[in-house]
């Protein structure tokens, strides 16, 4: 950036013998007028910071302002920048500086840089050998007394990471900000969060910081890093981290569920491993399970719970009811999980006790929130045999959908029915072309024919 | 193998020469025998431009796919590896230098990264401590790859997650390149229009380019009028839509990847060795390379998949009279004459035999009824299997697939036409319920925000929710994703101006013709996409027409002259079209294509379309790549 700067006003241009020398005794005037604590207080600064050193002084200024701290007054100011016109120079600014305090010499540079203009190399390296003589601890120090300093010499990641633990162990909540502001800017996102799973500490302080400043979709990359986390253990507690984050309140309750999920299915794993392998329980001898149901998705849960946990009472955390209500599963999604894995067991019992409702004059009565067309579709599938379908293809109630499931599914005593229900004689003599004449549909098909009073 | 780059109005040949001579140029630096190991991801884009004949005049005698360890033996004065400048391929080359050094004959290595090179993968090969064993360190720039005699992609996949949701604008840079090169060799394009943010960045960046190049001027008569550039996220709905042309199908249903399809092999092997079908069936897929140069394809692949049976039986009618021709054929003169066109026939009839067998995949996938042909088809399978219970699995299994086809392109098009989009479609919901994969649900759940501007709150948060159980809470991360790009988002207005954008361009026509089309809705059989609607209204009558619909779609529309050197305006002949070249910054579908292709060819359209993209792209392509972790641990 300096070396930019430098090409449009070049020093011998811009940077007069004369007026120069006179900056530099008004800012020495300024300087040495006070103690050493003091004085840069009074010195206050103007327009846009142009230099990286420049850029980090503000950010952690304003960083400090804004939590309020005491030491907000720590930076020099100066009050008006006095205009500096042309004259010529053959000086080395470097040999003119040398026997000046380091506060006369970064107060000056960063004035220059302030004013927009160009650095003498000179003064360039004699500031980059001094800062880069910093170490973590100097550095972190230097800024908790407020004093100059610069991150940019900071520049592999391990350098970076070592400034941050300094930070960390600082407790300066300030400076591990500020830290933290540099590394944003500095490393990828990815990057920066895969290194604050591990650094607790700074994870909070950094989502303090976008909670301030109001960056809500960086937090969802935080959440994303659980992918990287292998084992269960370790995984649930960086999601139990992740929920004090200020997330969207819809993205707070799926990540909430997230957790519970996880935290329920560590459980229910745990439990049902020892069981089956115990070989207490008849369904796991019967069904071995296939895979662990860690990290699968509610509905899969909620399909192994109606699998092995059926008829669990409700307070346990892996009965179907209870999952159900923490989950808050849609009445269609429940029953559809339910169906499948009873169907599975060929439990129609089960089944039969999904649908039924009772009124208040205690007659039962199948009732369902999705079509029954549907859920004879998965009845059959789960290889349901014929006297199971056909009660269920008599409940659909559109009679074109119900006669033409019914043939799908060879339920003859529907079709049958219907057709006589119907009055329709047509239709049945056709039908009884299409069954065996030795079968008990024809002879039942026959009698409904013969039958004259129906007729 | 490059012929068919030329037939178009403007020979893209020329594009490819030019990316040709430079890798010669770099192949002739590293003197001597070469091996070539290949960042493997390299050999699709490499495959559009040089065959392994051109790398062979070389002396490239072995190639190697890049893997860790040691590098295989090969009696070869240099090792030169292709690679995409990225950091984990630099440790898996720093880790083949370090073990090659221990063994006896020393080779030459050297480094080409496409497309650019980079000063971090620079310095971690220094850090591994190989940097000074490569002698040439060099970059190709393969921006804009010619793909087709009309086509030219950057085969960058990336590009639209970058731009639109991860806010990086390099691949615009690389655009903005390419089009220069491009300008370099056909010459100042004079006009440029565009809409959109990206389409204004590219705009931005290649006027700056030409104001640097300023002493360089081309003295070459331009050979495109005009440039379009397009951002993707002016026409979302689009890519989401089902493609409905052949080769938009053939994508749909396998992919198609740098021009390459691989389809299943059983089709392919029965009408070899009619008869003994099943004693070893092919398990590998067969690759099928698709583009103009070959006949049948270059003549079927933008025609409705409707109108594809048609086709190919007229074709088969040809071509069997061709080969009827030998019975007249009674003098010697007719006999050689007819023998000197048989090869160019039996490529004709195994081209036909392989697209009769790809449209037949595609038909049992797509369409309601089965032919009988491919019910004799499974036959010969359950001979295999010898079960009949097999043969009636898998007729039932086809049958699903195709409902489930018919009852997908049904949803699509309420959607695209309006109807209940704002409301919870019961289709979705059962596909959810049935586990169907993911993809497809964002593709429809998408398709009606878009339609609707946007879901109602409770409706989104519905959706959400269905899906984040049945697939697990991880997809929040993706749901956030489409959030961003704009393909799912909560209504904020009241007013929905899709049915307006709709009415105004004529997206939906009732009686689109999918046999004999007179309008570009044939590709999507009713639906006109958007982006090809704004291409063909910016020819005639001009943009200025619809305003207000330009208003109504994201970022700005503009248009900029470029000033020709004196003497190279272009006189254009009486009746003589106009040339275009259309950029899609974010990807196009092959739908989008052919309705381009459409365009060009009517007889009274004035304009000839170019079109070039990031990459080409269908809505599974594209939704997998803003998903955040496609496929799960």
């Amino acid at each position: 950036m300096w070396r930019e700067h430098k090409h449009v006003f070049s020093i011998s241009n811009v940077f007069k013998l004369k007026e120069s020398k006179r900056a530099v005794n008004s800012i020495r005037s300024l300087v040495e007028e006070e103690d050493e604590e003091d004085d840069v207080e009074k010195v206050s600064w103007s327009g846009e910071p142009v230099g990286s050193i420049s850029w980090s002084v503000k950010e952690t200024e304003s960083s400090i302002r804004s939590t309020g701290e005491v030491r907000d007054q720590s930076f020099p100011k100066i009050h008006t920048a006095p205009s500096l016109p042309k004259n010529s120079s053959g000086y080395s600014l470097s040999s003119l500086f040398k026997e000046h305090s380091e506060k006369l010499l970064t107060s000056l540079i960063l004035y220059l840089l302030d004013c927009r203009w160009s650095v003498h190399d000179d003064v360039i390296l004699l500031w980059q050998d001094y800062v880069s003589d910093w170490t973590p601890e100097e550095t972190v120090k230097r800024m908790q007394q407020g004093k100059v300093y610069s991150l940019e010499k900071f520049r592999s990641l391990q350098d970076k990471l070592l400034l941050l633990d300094e930070a960390v162990n600082a407790h300066d909540g300030n400076v591990i900000t500020a830290v933290l502001i540099y590394l944003k800017k500095s490393l990828s996102k990815e990057i920066l969060f895969r290194e604050l799973i591990t650094r607790e500490i700074a994870l909070r302080h950094y989502i303090h910081y976008l909670k301030e400043i109001g960056e809500q979709k960086l937090l969802l990359m935080q959440y994303r890093d659980h992918l990287n986390v292998r084992d269960e253990n370790k995984r649930r507690d960086f999601l139990k981290n992740c929920l004090s984050f200020p997330f969207s309140p819809d993205d707070a309750t799926h990540v909430q569920d997230h957790y519970t999920l996880l935290e329920r299915q560590i459980i229910i794993e745990a439990n049902d491993k020892q069981v089956e392998s115990s070989g207490q329980a008849d369904i796991f001898k019967k069904y071995p399970r296939k895979a662990s149901i860690l990290n699968m998705p509610i509905i899969t849960t909620l399909y192994y719970s109606c699998f092995y946990h059926y008829g669990e009472s409700d307070g346990t955390f892996s009965s179907p009811a209870n999952i159900r209500k923490t989950f808050r599963i849609s009445d269609k999604q429940f029953l559809l999980t339910c169906l499948g894995a009873r169907a599975k067991l060929k439990a129609w019992f089960d089944v039969d006790a999904l649908f039924t409702t009772k009124n208040w004059l205690g007659y039962t009565k199948k009732r369902s929130p999705i079509g029954f067309h549907r859920i004879v579709d998965i009845l059959q599938k789960n290889n349901a045999p014929v006297q199971v379908l056909q009660d269920y293809v008599n409940l659909v109630e559109d009679v074109e959908q119900k006669i033409s499931l019914a043939q799908k599914y060879k339920c003859h005593d529907v079709i049958i029915n219907t057709y006589r229900d119907l009055k329709d004689r047509q239709q049945l003599i056709v039908y009884r072309g299409k069954v065996e004449r030795s079968s008990s549909e024809y002879r039942k098909i026959e009698e409904i024919l013969s039958n004259s009073v129906r007729w | 193998m490059s012929a068919h780059l030329s037939y178009g109005r403007v020979n893209l040949n020329i594009l490819r020469e030019a990316a040709r001579k430079e890798l010669r140029e770099f192949l002739d630096k590293c003197a001597g025998s070469k091996a070539i190991v290949w960042d493997e991801y390299l050999t699709g884009p490499f495959g559009l431009i040089a065959q392994y004949s051109l790398l062979k005049e070389h002396e490239v005698e072995k190639m190697f796919t890049l893997k860790g360890g040691r590098l295989p033996a090969a009696d070869v004065k240099n090792i030169i590896f292709f690679v995409r400048p990225r950091l984990e391929l630099m440790d898996i080359i720093a880790e083949n230098v370090i073990s090659e050094d221990k063994m006896h004959s020393p080779r030459d290595f050297h480094i080409l990264f496409v497309p650019r090179r980079s000063m971090l993968c620079e310095q971690r090969l220094k850090e591994q401590g190989v940097l000074g064993s490569f002698i040439n360190i060099d970059e190709y720039i393969l921006d804009l790859i010619p793909y087709d005699g009309d086509l030219l992609s950057m085969e960058s996949e990336g590009a639209f997650r970058e731009c639109y949701l991860e806010s990086d604008q390099t691949s615009l840079y690389h655009t903005a390149k390419g089009l220069m090169t491009l300008q370099a060799l056909y010459g100042t394009i004079p006009q440029i229009f565009g809409k959109g943010e990206c389409a204004r960045h590219v705009a931005n960046m290649m006027l700056r380019m030409k104001r640097e190049f300023a002493g360089s001027q081309t003295q070459i008569l331009p050979v495109f009028d005009s440039l379009l550039l397009l951002d993707r996220n002016i026409d979302l709905l689009t890519p989401l839509a089902t493609q409905l042309t052949y080769e938009g199908l053939i994508d749909e249903v396998y992919g198609i990847t740098n021009g390459y399809a691989k389809l299943p092999p059983e089709k392919f092997a029965a009408q070899k060795k009619q008869g003994e079908v099943g004693k070893d069936l092919p398990t590998e897929p067969k690759k099928m390379q698709l583009n103009s140069a070959e006949e049948l394809y270059a003549e079927i692949r933008d025609k409705n998949f409707n109108a594809i049976g048609a086709a190919l039986s007229k074709k088969a009618k040809i071509i069997s009279a061709a080969f009827e021709e030998r019975h007249n054929a009674k003098t010697v003169g007719e006999i050689k004459q007819f023998v000197s066109q048989l090869p160019h026939m039996q490529a004709a009839r195994s081209s036909l035999a392989n697209h009769t067998s790809i449209a037949e995949l595609i038909k049992d996938i797509t369409s309601e009824k089965n032919s009988l042909y491919s019910f004799s088809f499974h036959v010969q399978l359950t001979t295999l299997h010898s079960s009949f219970i097999y043969l009636f699995y898998l007729y039932l299994t086809r049958q699903v697939t195709s409902e489930a086809f018919f009852d997908n392109l049904t949803v699509e098009q309420e959607f695209m036409t309006g109807v209940d989009t704002d409301k919870v479609n019961t289709y979705i919901e059962d596909c959810i319920a049935q586990k169907d994969p993911l993809i497809k649900i964002l593709r429809l759940v998408c398709m009606q925000s878009v339609c609707n501007n946007g879901l109602k709150q409770k409706i989104l948060d519905y959706y959400k929710r269905e899906i984040l159980q049945t697939y697990g809470y991880e997809h929040m991360l993706t749901l956030n994703n489409l959030e961003k790009t704009g393909l799912l988002k909560p209504q904020t207005s009241t007013r929905n101006n899709y049915p307006t954008i709709r009415k105004t361009l004529k997206l939906w026509m009732e009686d689109a013709n999918e046999q004999n089309p007179n309008d570009i809705s044939y590709v999507y059989s009713g639906y006109a996409p958007l982006s090809i609607r704004l291409t063909q209204v910016l020819a005639r009558p001009g943009w200025r027409s619809i305003e207000e619909v330009l208003k109504m779609l994201p970022g700005p529309h503009f248009e900029e002259r470029q000033q020709l050197p004196a003497g190279l305006h272009k006189k254009r002949q009486q009746g003589e079209n106009r040339t275009t070249l259309v950029f899609f910054l974010g990807g196009v579908t092959y739908a989008e294509v052919a309705a381009l292709r459409f365009l060009s060819q009517m007889e009274d359209g004035g304009t000839e379309y170019i079109i070039a993209t990031t990459k080409l792209i269908n809505g599974t392509s594209w939704i997998k790549s803003l998903m955040d972790r496609p496929e799960a641990p």
